[in-house]
């Protein structure tokens, strides 16, 4: 169970979240939504451990986060970011090894395990017939999987992903969606992801949490976020909501901005 | 990927047999020439003879002063083109040869007494500009970006006193230049125990840590989320870096160039994993700068050039060679 009481981040005088105060249970999917800039990417690093709270606490099974050795926690969550370095030739399977080093001894070295390890993530993620090839020459979509791959081999109860969507065409978004569901139901993986798509969020979360001017607005499941009126409270957006009766979720339709 | 290990192999092999053919090769070469079989018999004899005076006290020292320096400011380069993010960053970037430069340089200008205090001096002028420049440009950590720019202007700032100093003393600017090309001209045994602890040291503990780099490169979310203290091991990368370079400068001179241009090479031909990258930078250095400094001895021979122009004049050249076969290689 990952906690947040009371988080603020910010620089100096200027907060760009404030007071944040979840729980998030390990074995669901959550989604965090919000406007551009209202620090949903912020709130999921300090879940992460990347940012560090200038006021507040985050803890993981309620153990504060800085009572945890950096290397013992990322063996408990992994986050995937939104930008990477692509170092020039790697290839697939060299960076899918790297979500070893947590486990890994002072000198580094791939045991068998860790090897089997990073032939399952690589099976899961479906990367078999590329992984020996430079990570430059994956289309978007590719690459998105060796990143997850990456974290799965990290062995992970949770895996937060910071907009795991963005930069893919919508082909490839679905096939990234069904396969972080995949993960969830069946590995049981804990998964946070700040997502811009609410009928995506609407779709694959079976919690979102909605963020406004860094403030906490609401969590709830699916039906009671996309709303009419959460959604022109925080989106400035008139919209229509219809019912997607194959997915068993709600749907909305944009009308028109409030602005 | 056991191929792409024997191909590793193989490539620092064959580095590491160059490298000792260049060696031999430095050792024989000069104002009088020796061959290899005086050079082996030499080894063997019992001091007495020319040959053994000429290798001991002049071309051993030098050729061991060309492959540290070498190996120094390659390994450094590669580090700091690693954590820097930036292909750009040499030992420049972090002030060692603005440093030291400008420390060497007042010495033998407003000092000139107190010569024996230019190498020392040298390096410690190199270090504390390194620590100067990782202060100024610490915000909440450091960002490789920030660290760069405020390199480039410490240097500057450097450069214009430097700059200063020799135009108000134009008669004592002779040494200076040599300096500030760098050569191998005067090396002794000093310069040798000067540069090898460090040499030696830092390259020990880079190659162990050559697997963190690696995860560095990934960006510092993305090692920090694979458990990694970034902000510590940059100190520490950064700090070796200053390390190697400064022990080279302060007594080679500014072959700053040697950083820039030999981790590429290496990276083109032993790819940019930095198990393989540290140990090929190395070689590559120290491959170099004693082919350079050979040829710096022969090509207007009895005059001794300073191993920077050739360095430089052949590097430049060779470097954009391979940039572009490298390029094409890429896109095919």
């Amino acid at each position: 169970m990952l906690h947040s009481d009371k988080v603020t981040f910010g620089y100096k005088n200027f907060k760009i979240i404030r007071d944040i105060s979840l729980t998030i249970e390990r074995s669901k999917i959550y989604a965090i939504i919000g406007p551009n800039g209202s620090g949903k990417s912020t709130l999921l690093k300090n879940l992460a451990r990347i940012l560090h709270p200038q006021s507040g606490v985050v803890s993981l099974d309620t153990i504060p986060f800085n009572k945890i050795p950096v290397n013992e926690f990322a063996k408990k969550i992994a986050i995937l970011s939104q930008i990477h370095n692509v170092p020039e030739d790697f290839t697939a399977r060299d960076l899918i090894s790297f979500g070893r080093y947590p486990h890994l001894g002072w000198f580094g070295r791939l045991a068998k395990e860790d090897d089997e390890i990073v032939d399952w993530a690589v099976h899961v993620m479906r990367i078999g017939y590329f992984q020996h090839r430079n990570i430059t020459v994956l289309s978007g979509g590719e690459r998105q999987r060796v990143w997850i791959a990456m974290a799965l081999a990290q062995k992970t109860a949770m895996l937060l992903l910071d907009e795991p969507t963005t930069f893919l065409d919508i082909a490839h978004q679905f096939e990234i969606l069904e396969l972080i569901r995949k993960l969830n139901k069946n590995f049981n993986l804990g998964i946070v992801m700040v997502l811009h798509d609410l009928n995506q969020a609407a779709r694959y979360a079976e919690r979102i949490i909605v963020i406004k001017d860094g403030l906490l607005y609401r969590e709830g499941t699916p039906d009671e976020i996309i709303t009419e009126q959460t959604l022109g409270d925080v989106f400035r957006m008139r919209v229509r909501i219809v019912r997607d009766e194959m997915h068993h979720c709600p749907y909305f339709i944009p009308m028109e901005s409030l602005d | 990927m056991n191929t792409q290990y024997t191909r590793r192999i193989f490539i620092l092999l064959l580095l590491a047999f160059l490298c000792f053919g260049a060696v031999v090769l430095s050792i024989s070469t000069g104002a009088s020439k020796i061959s290899v079989r005086e050079i082996i018999s030499t080894f063997f004899s019992d001091g007495h003879t020319l040959n053994y005076q000429i290798i001991r006290n002049i071309r051993l020292p030098r050729t061991l002063v060309a492959m540290l320096a070498g190996l120094s400011l390659a390994v450094s380069g590669a580090i700091l083109q690693g954590v820097m993010r930036n292909p750009l960053a040499s030992p420049n970037i972090i002030g060692v040869s603005s440093g030291a430069g400008v420390m060497a340089v007042f010495i033998m200008i407003v000092l000139p007494d107190y010569f024996y205090l230019i190498t020392p001096g040298a390096f410690i002028g190199a270090m504390l500009t390194t620590i100067l420049i990782y202060f100024l440009s610490w915000q909440n950590g450091i960002r490789p970006l920030r660290m760069i720019l405020a390199g480039v202007a410490v240097s500057s700032f450097f450069s214009a006193i430097i700059s200063g100093l020799m135009i108000f003393y134009p008669d004592r600017v002779h040494g200076v230049i040599d300096f500030m090309v760098g050569g191998l001209a005067a090396s002794t045994w000093r310069d040798v125990e000067m540069i090898w602890p460090y040499a030696l040291g830092c390259f020990a503990v880079v190659n162990l840590l050559a697997n963190k780099l690696n995860i560095m490169l990934l960006g510092d979310e993305t090692a920090v989320s694979l458990g990694l203290r970034v902000e510590i091991l940059r100190m520490i990368f950064i700090a070796i870096a200053a390390l190697l370079a400064a022990s080279s400068v302060s007594v080679v001179g500014l072959l700053g160039f040697v950083g820039l241009i030999v981790p590429h090479i290496a990276r083109i031909i032993a790819g940019s994993d930095y198990r393989v990258l540290f140990p090929a930078s190395a070689l590559l250095g120290m491959l170099l700068l004693t082919l350079c400094d050979t040829l710096a001895r022969v090509v207007l021979s009895p005059a001794d050039l300073p191993v920077g122009i050739i360095m430089a004049l052949l590097g430049a050249p060779f470097f954009l060679y391979l940039l572009r076969k490298g390029l094409q290689g890429h896109a095919a």
